[in-house]
């Protein structure tokens, strides 16, 4: 293609202003985005590309797709629908408590919607979110990859995923589950049937985890491009790397407790009940030994969304990407040998307390690497307020104070106080809401653009931001408050502590607000679908290869032609020359212009960067 | 070059497009994913392997519960381990240990394009596989004959065991049988997904699908079988014999 080329559009931090990138003006000839996988399918023959079909035909194509963008963006609709299920539960959970005595549901009905708020929020959002919907969606883009090692594996894991839901739903017409999402033995071995229909799904949709696990693992083995060494992969790839192995690991346990709880409950096998000789505390060391490795299924890819922002934004190579990519490894490893940290009233020996207490400690430690290395990834960069980053710092913000609460839960005498009160509920929505769902939010705004070739509305993602930030904190900060006094967590109402009931409402309140900011987020999502501009291949001047190597959206086959890797995912000055004060960092720290390491790319756009490579090293 | 194919419609597409999957003769069974066939390979033996990995671990769960139980009450699970039948157990050890050799040979005979060594030896594979079921479902009749059952039905009462003697007295009685029928049941469920698999496996090599050139399913198979059979090596000394 020797036509001219273009000026390259400024890569220098624009403040609000994605007009300049929307020009489609922007992309080198031959480069613009033709073939949308949203359209087409990657088991076309592209000679049929951009053929008219049938509606009914597209339906068909994207129920049968194996393309992971296709199953990625299935999984995401899926994900928000239940999350927004958990929301609206969540929401009644809160409006039942911002009054003394029943305000809308009696106590039972209130046992059935905080479970089913759990479960779903646990089982059916969590922990597939981020892996599952932008993992599926970018991370073999990431890697150079036409996709996940195995995809037909992949679109199975997704109709686990709906079968598991779909059972778990079905508990709902045999009564509803009352027991808490953590199904503790011998209250579930006694409660009503609806445990054996949970009690399937949580088992099915774990199946759906374990193969996104596999998947994964090896495609991240087997499939990076030529050049793609292991410390030149995306820190969202490690944390992904990371996650996959908890879920191989832990999830085949949780496996086999819902399968023997199902088995106490349909042939009282006697295991866990204590009434036929079993022993309730053996289900809550299975229970954990899943759902605390669980919690790392959870935050480890937030971490990478994280890494992913941060460097972006700052216009910098990312601050110790070793430590951050192994600490992922560690905590994941480390994740195994503490779950006896939710059982320290459950009457395991002092010792065993002990030890559980100081491994606890210990994943304090790569946690903090991760947080300062961020912070030092961030200091002297050009940050750049958009959205994304916004969320990545409310990360920074809520995260460490979930942290550090978790290292206050995990000492033994403060948590004899603190077992089972709204301390608890607040730290672990902390983490939960206020890492894996804020940075699941940054990451949707960041590659909103890639996927779906539309851009989203600034002014809106900065006011969904807010939002969130402000509700969360007021519906989760003063929980802190009510725990230490004392409120425990699960109770329908609070008679003996009457003058909790201002704490209650504001804390409502401050839950009506989160639910404005994340409908402001779904609303933004749809709008930009139909109104947005046309989305840059690199709007946000990233190095990895989803900005620099593929067009937006991507084509059904994710490159036109396999990436050679010649440099890390944040080398920012090799890729782009004049790219903005922090271009030259290198995450010293120091703004000092050292040499690159590799020919600094003087001329073209990204994606002229990208046929640079391909002509170069053109594959036989 | 896809040059040659190119149509009016989508000239820029086909100048730098998907060339490269015309450029080169693919294997039939190579995915256009992939690079080559050995990336394919080595791709679906990690997957097997992990895949593995999460059966030990669903495994691991039950073995724990198995430790407990036997810490809690040795002389319980000494005593009704004498109740199943070691003869038959030895029996379905030795014929599954059997099942693990023809296997490894019909992989060996893929591997050397054998196509005879390779269809026969997995027939023989799903034979072994059936007389363990076999001998395994005439182990379950005769303890529900004596009313050993799993669970709330245990009422073992019959002309040979009876509920107020030996180890049947003993409050827990039921939970080694418990744990007895949900380990062995779990194990024998993955031996009949394990002879569904072989028998299509075997019906594929009639059609001679699997040669040296690839053998992928024939091989990750063979490794779900060889784990099949060792959890079975670790459940009959620990159910049989001690």
């Amino acid at each position: 293609m020797a036509t001219a080329v273009k000026t390259p559009p400024s890569l220098r931090p624009q403040t609000h202003q994605p007009a300049e990138h929307a020009d489609r003006a922007a992309f080198p000839p031959g480069h613009e985005p033709r073939f949308h996988y949203l359209i087409e399918d990657s088991k076309d023959d592209h000679h049929n590309y951009g053929k008219p079909k049938s509606f009914g035909r597209h339906v068909w194509e994207w129920m049968t797709s194996v393309d992971h963008k296709r199953i990625g963006i299935m999984y995401l609709v899926a994900i928000s629908t239940f999350f927004a299920l958990g929301g609206i539960l969540a929401l009644l959970v809160r409006t039942e408590l911002a009054m003394l005595g029943d305000t809308i549901m009696d106590a039972d009905t209130y046992n059935r919607v905080f479970t089913m708020h759990g479960v779903v929020m646990v089982f059916l959002f969590i922990v597939p979110s981020i892996p599952a919907s932008l993992g599926n969606i970018i991370m073999p883009i990431q890697l150079g990859a036409k996709d996940v090692a195995f995809p037909k594996l992949n679109l199975a894991s997704f109709y686990l995923y709906v079968a598991g839901a779909f059972l778990a739903i079905l508990s709902l017409r045999t009564g509803g589950v009352d027991t808490g999402w953590t199904f503790y033995t011998p209250y579930s071995a006694e409660t009503g049937t609806a445990v054996i229909a949970m009690g399937m799904g949580v088992f099915v949709a774990g199946f759906a985890s374990i193969l996104t696990g596999i998947n994964f693992i090896v495609t991240i083995h087997k499939m990076r491009a030529p050049g793609l060494t292991w410390n030149r992969m995306p820190l969202f790839c490690w944390g992904l790397y990371a996650t996959s192995i908890v879920q191989v690991l832990a999830t085949p346990v949780i496996g086999i407790t819902m399968l023997l709880l199902v088995l106490e409950r349909t042939l009282s096998i006697g295991i866990f009940d204590p009434a036929l000789g079993g022993d309730p505390v053996l289900f809550q060391h299975f229970f954990w030994f899943y759902s605390h490795p669980a919690v790392y299924i959870m935050i480890l890819p937030a971490f990478g969304v994280i890494s992913e922002l941060v460097t972006t934004f700052s216009r910098q190579k990312v601050y110790g990407y070793t430590a951050i990519a192994l600490s992922s490894v560690a905590i994941a490893l480390l994740g195994f040998l503490v779950w006896g940290h939710h059982m320290f009233t459950s009457g395991q020996s002092i010792v065993s307390s002990i030890v559980f207490s100081m491994i606890t400690f210990l994943i304090g430690i790569p946690s903090g690497i991760k947080i300062f290395n961020w912070i030092a990834t961030m200091y002297r960069g050009s940050v750049w307020l958009v959205t994304p980053m916004l969320y990545a710092i409310s990360f920074l913000f809520l995260f460490t104070i979930g942290g550090l609460t978790g290292i206050m839960v995990g000492a033994l005498a403060v948590d004899i106080h603190l077992h089972d009160t709204y301390f608890v509920v607040a730290h672990f929505h902390y983490v939960m809401m206020g890492g894996t769902v804020i940075a699941m939010l940054g990451g949707l705004f960041y590659w909103w653009p890639k996927f779906t070739g539309k851009l989203y509305h600034e002014g809106m993602g900065v006011a969904s931001a807010v939002l969130v930030f402000i509700g969360f904190n007021m519906t989760f900060f003063i929980q802190f408050v009510m725990g230490s006094q004392g409120m425990p967590r699960r109770y329908a109402d609070y008679p003996d502590l009457p003058w909790l009931e201002p704490l209650h409402q504001f804390s409502t309140i401050g839950s009506y607000v989160l639910g404005l900011g994340l409908l402001l987020v779904l609303f933004n999502g749809i709008w930009s679908l139909f109104k947005g501009k046309p989305a840059p291949g690199n709007p946000w001047g990233g190095a990895s290869l989803e900005w620099t190597h593929t067009t937006s959206p991507p084509d059904p086959h994710n490159f036109s032609r396999t990436p050679l890797v010649t440099h890390g995912p944040y080398d920012y000055y090799t890729v782009f020359n004049g790219a903005g004060d922090g271009a030259m960092g290198d995450g010293m720290g120091d703004g000092a212009n050292r040499p690159a390491p590799v020919p600094v790319i003087t001329e073209g756009a990204p994606q002229e960067f990208d046929k640079q490579i391909d002509l170069g090293t053109k594959q036989a | 070059m896809a040059s040659s194919t190119a149509t009016v419609a989508a000239p820029a597409h086909d100048a730098h497009g998907h060339d490269d999957h015309h450029g080169h003769d693919h294997p039939p069974h190579l995915k256009h994913y992939f690079v080559t066939s050995e990336q394919q390979f080595e791709a679906a033996k990690l997957g097997m392997w992990l895949f593995l990995v999460t059966e030990i671990l669903l495994f691991g769960g039950m073995f724990v519960a198995y430790g407990i139980f036997r810490a809690w009450y040795p002389e319980l699970f000494a005593e009704a381990s004498t109740q199943l039948d070691t003869v038959m157990g030895a029996t379905n050890t030795l014929v599954l240990l059997l099942s693990s050799f023809t296997v490894a040979y019909a992989i060996r005979g893929a591997q050397t394009d054998n196509q005879k060594v390779l269809f026969w030896n997995l027939v023989a594979t799903v034979v072994l596989a059936g007389v363990f079921m076999v001998i395994k479902y005439f182990e379950y009749t005769h303890k529900f004959d004596l009313g050993i059952f799993p669970g709330a039905a245990f009422n073992p009462t019959s002309d040979v065991v009876n509920p107020t003697e030996g180890i049947f007295a003993h409050p827990r009685a039921g939970v080694f049988f418990s744990i007895y029928y949900v380990m062995t049941g779990i194990h024998g469920f993955h031996v009949l997904i394990g002879m569904v698999a072989i028998s299509i496996l075997a019906w594929k090599a009639r059609q001679g699908k699997y040669t040296s050139a690839w053998y992928t399913p024939v091989e990750n198979v063979g490794l779900y079988w060889h784990v099949v059979d060792i959890i079975w090596i670790f459940l009959f000394p620990l159910m049989y014999l001690i």
